[in-house]
């Protein structure tokens, strides 16, 4: 009882600091900010108040364990329901400001809709709401699940949880009203930063302590890539925030470091942000549900091992590539292009790997469109990791950098891999979190599969011919030495590439649509009745013995 | 240390050092007695009963 009573307090007092803060605070966003923060804990007081079971106070005060009987499946189930709920949110976002780069007028006039305010929303929502989300679940999975263990800390657990949705809040809100460290992906200014630093170490906590208690001799190596994702992310993200707040009320702060030293340490992020949260962490979903899925060891273990250590030493060096032909120091951009070139070894060996998983059971992409998003999804990862490589030469960059060339590349990768493999891992979890027979529909998963794939088609397609023709038109000279054509041109020649990737985009928004549908008809417990993806081939005539002949 | 020694540490000793390490952490899973642990722990996955 006391112990209910001291949190009640400590959230009735973590309120109201949180308004005086409003009350002082030096500009309006900082202010909206804490009355956010203030909501937040009195919504966690009347949660604290309406939870108070009296059965577990007295259980709490005999110090019995929870039932360690089954897995802590709570914070996964919050984590995809989450992971839906803003995938949904980032991808409106992504589809509404395509079309504004159409039709500009889409911007409404307003300060709070214009691209730039929109698009890192859009980025972060997509990245690190239904990203994050995605690896946050998916991790507390698999790590009890291959460590035989339940979550070490569950109430850490659900700290993680909700602290991740109060950073992506304050997030998202913050860029509407403009507020940004000018850090692209690391945009939030330096109190959030802060907060998502507690939240991370928690997550870390909490990862590193299932594995600590776990009932396996081995490690699986699905673990590995998300204790990478999850160290080298804290490390990133502390070392990219470095700042000087200019008033502890108020919302802007100051880059702890200048110029090129700034664009090195904030591209040496951003790379790395691709390559541990974007390609680490799902690969670890990778390492453990297409194996899952298609009821077969992973192809080689010890191509895994190297894949892991090849990404870990090779990936941090990469950055680079990302200010070619800058002020940064020739050997360096180099040194950013040899790495990225040699990285796309491990990346390859990787896509064999989980392809190759599916050897001697290649039927199961005609009969299962869980697999067949899955082999998608690994067919995107090889194709993203041999384009980036490529984009990052020199020579290449010279023409793609700046263009849209580098906006299909993302989309490849992040549409196709990314998006493809979570919701593969979604329509996995779904029906086993949930204790549901199946899915509710199969053949909406396919529908959910062409629609993405061909969406994707569009984007990179019309991303590819509006990079290289931004590229061309951008460096073409007449005889005269002058520029040929000037920026507006090069604008309204992409009109039509722009019309076709908001198509793109909005197939791909279609199919996660039916996703939405599909697991919440799923959580409903309904079963469509539907005819299956297979049929079972039967010859009734052929299957007899031969008749014996009497020799004549 | 100045930059200057740093970095050239960097280039000499500390790149050997780290492509040592790199060696010695791929090569590891290829030794002999490797092979059966490999197998085990690849099909570990499987012994899951609850959600198998």
């Amino acid at each position: 009882m006391d112990s209910l009573l001291a949190k009640a307090g400590g959230w009735f007092a973590l309120a109201l600091l949180a308004l005086v803060m409003a009350a002082l605070a030096v500009d309006a966003p900082f202010a909206v900010h804490m009355v956010i923060i203030a909501l937040a804990s009195l919504i966690a007081l009347w949660a604290t108040l309406m939870r108070a079971d009296y059965q577990r106070i007295a259980r709490g005060l005999l110090k019995m364990p929870g039932n360690e009987g089954v897995y802590d499946d709570d914070p996964i189930r919050w984590g995809v329901i989450a992971t839906l709920f803003w995938g949904v949110a980032g991808m409106a976002a992504g589809l509404y400001i395509a079309l504004q780069l159409a039709f500009p007028a889409l911007n409404l006039n307003l300060e709070y809709t214009t691209f730039g305010r929109l698009r890192p929303l859009h980025t972060s929502a997509v990245i690190f709401a239904f990203g994050g989300n995605a690896l946050i679940a998916t991790s507390f999975y698999v790590v009890q699940r291959t460590c035989r263990a339940r979550l070490a800390f569950p109430t850490l657990a659900r700290f993680v949880f909700w602290g991740y949705q109060l950073f992506i809040v304050l997030a998202a809100t913050g860029y509407l009203m403009g507020v940004t460290a000018a850090k692209e992906y690391a945009e939030p200014e330096w109190y959030v930063d802060l907060w998502l630093t507690i939240v991370w170490v928690a997550y870390l906590v909490v990862f590193v302590g299932t594995i600590v208690k776990r009932r396996e001799p081995h490690i699986y190596v699905a673990n590995w890539f998300y204790l990478s994702f999850i160290v080298t992310i804290a490390m990133l993200h502390i070392v990219n925030n470095l700042s000087m707040p200019a008033s502890l009320l108020g919302s802007k702060s100051y880059a702890a470091f200048a110029g090129v030293q700034d664009a090195l340490t904030q591209w040496w992020y951003g790379h790395n942000a691709v390559g541990f949260f974007l390609t680490a962490g799902f690969l670890a979903m990778m390492y453990y549900f297409v194996p899952k899925q298609a009821e077969r060891p992973v192809y080689s273990y010890r191509l895994s091992i190297i894949h892991f250590w090849s990404l870990i030493f090779l990936y941090i060096w990469a950055g680079p590539h990302h200010l070619h032909y800058t002020a940064l120091p020739d050997w360096a951009q180099t040194l950013g292009m040899v790495f990225s070139v040699i990285l796309w070894m491990p990346s390859w060996g990787g896509m064999i790997n989980g392809l190759m998983t599916l050897n001697g059971a290649w039927d199961k992409i005609r009969t299962d469109p869980i697999i067949r998003m899955m082999v998608m999804a690994l067919a995107f990862y090889g194709m993203s990791t041999f384009e980036g490589p490529m984009m990052s030469i020199k020579w290449v960059n010279s023409m793609s950098h700046y263009t849209d060339w580098t906006i299909g590349h993302v989309h490849s990768g992040a549409l196709g891999w990314n998006g493809m493999i979570t919701f593969a891992c979604v329509y996995y979890l779904v029906p086993r979190l949930w204790g549901r027979p199946r899915l509710y529909s199969l053949r909406m998963v396919n529908w959910h599969f062409w629609l993405a794939t061909v969406g994707i088609v569009f984007y990179a397609a019309s991303m590819w011919v509006a990079g290289i023709m931004q590229g061309l038109m951008w460096r073409e000279y007449g005889a005269d030495g002058y520029l040929v054509y000037s920026f507006a041109e090069s604008v309204a020649a992409m009109h039509p590439m722009y019309l076709i990737r908001a198509a793109g985009g909005a197939m791909y928004l279609a199919g996660f649509l039916i996703m939405i549908v599909n697991v919440w008809a799923t959580l409903a417990g309904k079963v469509r009745a539907e005819r299956p993806m297979t049929e079972t081939p039967y010859n009734a005539v052929a299957d007899r013995p031969l008749t014996p002949v009497p020799a004549e | 240390m100045s930059y200057d020694n740093l970095r050239h540490f960097a280039d000499s000793w500390g790149l050997l050092a780290m492509t040592l390490l790199f060696l010695t952490l791929i090569a590891w899973p290829f030794r002999p007695s490797a092979r059966a642990r490999n197998e085990e722990a690849a099909s570990m996955i499987f012994k899951d009963d609850e959600h198998g």
